[in-house]
Parts: C-alpha cells; structure tokens; sequence
C-alpha cells in the first residue's frame, strides 16, 4: 500500500434524525440517533422498508430528513453545498451503479474530473485505483461495463467510490446482484481496503451472514428505528428483542461459534495434549469445532509458533456459555 | 447531368428541412420528457398530426406561402418533427432512475447529470428518431415536385408529362436508391453509438 493510500477516516454522527417521504403516512426514519467512530465499518441491517437505505442516504443528503441533525467529521452536512459533500464521500450502489457509456477509466474518473485534478493526475490515480481492486489497468482500463462479470463491475462501482480518497463511504446493498461465491470475495475485499485504507464504512445489507461477516458493529433496525446496536457476537448472544433474535436466527450456536476464536476460548484452556492437531489461534471456533468433530479428542492452539493451550468440546461449550452471560 | 442537378437539390431540400426540424424537435423532446401530466395530451397531439398525409400538408401550405421551395421546407419540417420528438421523448425517459441518483450521489450537478449521463444514454435513441426521420422525409421530398418545390419530384413529373419511361424510372429509383442509402448509413452509425463515446485523452491506452 502506498503512503498517501491511508487517508484516516472521519467519524459520523446522527442525532434525532426523522424522514418522511411525501405521500406516506408514517416515518421511513423515525428519530435515529446514531455513532459512527472514526474508522469504524458498521453495518445497518434489516428487511426492505426498514428505513436502512434511507438513513444512509441522509449522510450524503440524497434523503433530506425534516428533523435532526447529521454530522460528518464534525461539520453539519447541511452547512456545505451538497455536491461538494458528495465528491467527499464514497457511495456504492448495486451495479446499475456504473455508467455503461463510459469505459471502466472514464467511470473511475468521475469525483476526479469533478474536482478538476490534472489528467496526469486522473489517469495515474485510475490505475492506482484498479490496482487497489485487483483489477488489472491494462486489462479493464478502456473496457465497457457490459463487458465485465458482475463481480469485476462491483469491483470499479468500489473503486470509482474510493477515487477521491474519501474519508467516510457508503455502501447500500452492493453486492445484492451478485452470485454468493463471488458476493463472499467481494466482503474479503471490502475487509481487506477498509483495514488498509481506515475509511469510516456505513454499509447497508438485508443479509445477515453478510453483515456479521463484515461489521464492527451491527445495527437492527425495524420500521424506521434502531432495534438493537452491538458488536455482531453481543447482538447473538444477547438479542434485545425477539425481532433481533429472529432476524439474527440467535439461537444457532454454529453461527455464533464462526464469531469467536481459538483464543478467546482459552481462559477456560486445559493442558496441551500429546499429538493433538495444531490450530492457529486467530481460527474460528466453528473451524475448530469441526476439526473435533472428524475425530481429534483436542487441538492444540498455536500462536506465533508456541502452543499457548489446548481446547476440546468442553471448553467450547464453556466459550458459548460464558458469551451469553 | 440532369438527373444530378436534381439528385443535389432533392438533397438540399431533405437536409434543410432535417437541420430545421432537429432544431425544434429536439428541444420538444426534452420537454416533453420532464412534462409530466401535460406530456400524454402532447403526445397524442403529436400522433394525431402525423395522420394527415404528407400531400395534405403540401397542399394545405400552398394559400399560406405559395408555390416553390420554402412551402416545400415547412411540409417537409413539419413531417420530420413527430418521429424525432418522440425519441428525444422516450430516450431521455428512459434513462434509469438508478443511474441519475447514482451520478447525484457522486456529486454531479443537475446540468452535469444531463449532459453527462442522460443526452448520452439518450443519444442512441434519439438518433433512431433522426435515422425515421430521414427516410420519410428523403421518400417525402418528391411529393415537392407537385408544388414547384424542385428535387427528383420534378423530374419524375416531367417525365410523366412527357410519357417518358425511362426518366420516369430514373428519377423514382433514385428515390428508393437515396431512401436505402441513407438508411443503412444511418443505421450503421446508430450501431455504434450505443453507448460509446469519444474518450478523452486519459482514458486512451
């Protein structure tokens, strides 16, 4: 990663904030108030209707909300011109996104030809970019969208959104198009920028493995309120509502098992056994639990080339119990 | 050489009368894309007037402006307006909604949104309006001859005066000759337009 690459992300906030689309009869939003650390990636998940995308779109003021207040890096959204709030902040939409008269260069360039940057430095950042998504410049640079897979598409949609080095961006359902294998490389890849470049990440989902995937932290929400906001374990292990536990599907120990790791499971560690199969300690514990389950007795947990502890059924059990309290 | 002289002024007359209606066609289109309730009353207006014959209408300008080649330019741009408006129309509606509010949602001004993203998703539509157009008012042009409007009409009219045959079909296979011709040129051009566009210095490899 290039130096300049790392542009630190700025912190969201969101107090009381109501909207109502004209004609309705209810609030899409109803009173949200809603902190996002700098640098964090979290994750607004719920049905459709649920008022997630709307909220979203009130950050870079598509959605105007007819009460409360938006702050982006301390600064009022509502104080600047909105088209100089927007060339601030990534957005990313489902692949309808790109324009399919520009080239793969040409969409990229967007945010740059509307900041007037030189075109040296417009062609030098595009393939910078399309190097930060994998995507070959020579290969994809002078391509039409139509001309790539869904994937490679949502990879420029990601690029376009990062080519002006903004410090916060929004991410509304963009992988939705796409087939599963390819939808769990594009999370990777988002996991993989968002802790390379340290961009404040609002992503919007209706898929619950997604959003337990990628969050930092998950907030429920239904008809236009927030039902719940934790860590993706704390929402697991403890859903504030049966809504949330429905939703979440709480109840699957597996799911949760997929959130916790060998380590985290070790203050309850017995001694290391002779000839157990080793297991870094980043592993998750369903992966553990299903080296268990094809035979060993325990595995021997192993962090930077030292057994540090050994886990078998029992301390697994012990982990889930101890996550509920 | 004859046959030439009105081969040119049969094309004269078709382009004068194509620049003229693009130039008030295109801009109706445009309204008529952001007109709202008013745009279906228009559109039939629109549909309604394309009904009455071409000769009809060469006939109806005689009173108004005499005989000659203006007459002759106002029926022809009268006819071309119809098809081009309506494509402007449907082009420009048909632009995804998606698309704008992604371009807004990069930072793009109304007037950017335009220029940028809805005339160029448009353009190839609008274009098959311009290529509709074309054909009928090439084919139409003849009609001209009947009202001293010049053009391969008068020729095939003198030949049919002096119960020449073979002018006669001279005259009206150049018609059909110049009508194809434009057509799959047009045609062509309309191919790649869609969705291409001349690409600015940093995005050439």
């Amino acid at each position: 990663m290039k130096p300049h690459e790392t542009s630190a992300g700025a912190p969201l906030g969101l107090r009381d904030v109501a909207v109502r689309y004209s004609g309705a009869d209810r609030d899409a939003v109803a009173g949200v108030d809603l902190d996002v650390p700098a640098g964090a990636l979290v994750v607004l998940l719920g049905p459709s209707g649920c008022g997630k995308s709307t909220l979203l779109r009130t950050v870079n003021r598509l959605v105007v909300p007819y009460r409360g207040a938006i702050e982006v890096d301390g600064h009022d959204v509502t104080a600047s011109d909105p088209q100089t709030l927007r060339r601030g902040i990534g957005y990313v939409i489902q692949a309808v996104g790109l324009f399919p008269h520009l080239t793969v260069a040409q969409n990229v360039a967007i945010v740059p030809q509307l900041l007037s940057w030189t075109p040296e430095a417009i062609a030098a950042r595009v393939d910078e970019l399309l190097d930060l998504v994998r995507l070959e410049p020579a290969r994809y640079r002078s391509r039409l969208p139509r001309e790539l897979s869904g994937g490679e598409q949502q990879r420029v949609g990601v690029a376009r959104a990062l080519a002006a080095r903004p410090r916060v961006l929004l991410m509304d359902e963009p992988f939705g198009a796409v087939d599963a294998i390819v939808r769990t490389s594009l999370q990777d890849e988002t996991l993989r920028l968002h802790r390379a470049l340290g961009t404040t990440i609002l992503f919007v989902t209706h898929d619950v493995d997604e959003a337990l995937r990628l969050a930092d932290r998950i907030v429920v929400m239904k008809d236009g309120r927030i039902e719940q906001d934790g860590t993706p374990l704390h929402v697991l292990a403890k859903p504030a509502t049966t809504y949330v536990e429905t939703l979440l599907d709480a109840k699957d120990a597996v799911r949760r098992l997929s959130l916790l790791c060998a380590r985290d499971a070790l203050r309850n560690a017995s001694r290391p056994v002779d000839g157990a199969p080793p297991v870094p300690a980043s592993e998750t514990l369903r992966a553990v639990l299903s080296r268990l389950l094809e035979g060993a007795d325990a595995v021997a947990v192993v962090d930077d080339g030292r057994v540090i502890g050994s886990l078998s059924f029992a301390e697994i059990r012990a982990a889930l119990v101890a996550n509920e309290r | 050489m004859d046959l030439l002289i009105h081969v040119r002024d049969h094309l004269l007359l078709a382009g004068a009368a194509l620049a003229a209606a693009l130039a008030v066609a295109v801009p109706i289109g445009a309204a008529l894309a952001r007109a709202g309730l008013a745009r279906s009353a228009w559109l039939s207006a629109i549909g309604t007037a394309r009904v009455i014959p071409s000769l009809a209408v060469l006939a109806l300008m005689l009173p108004l402006i005499g005989i000659g080649f203006a007459p002759a330019f106002v029926a022809l741009t009268l006819l071309a307006i119809p098809p081009i408006a309506i494509n402007t129309d449907l082009g420009l509606r048909g632009v995804p909604a998606a698309m704008r509010e992604a371009a807004r949602g990069l930072g793009m001004s109304e007037r950017q949104i335009r220029m940028r993203v809805d005339w160029p998703l448009a353009l190839p539509v609008v274009f098959s309006g311009v290529r509709i157009a074309t054909v009928e008012v090439i084919a139409s042009a003849s009609l001209a001859g009947f009202i001293g409007g010049g053009g391969l009409g008068e020729y095939i009219i003198n030949a049919l005066a002096a119960n020449q045959m073979g002018q006669l079909l001279e005259g009206a296979g150049s018609v059909a000759v110049l009508a194809l011709l434009a057509d799959a040129i047009l045609g062509a051009i309309e191919r790649r337009l869609a969705f291409t566009e001349t690409k600015p210095a940093w995005a050439r490899t």
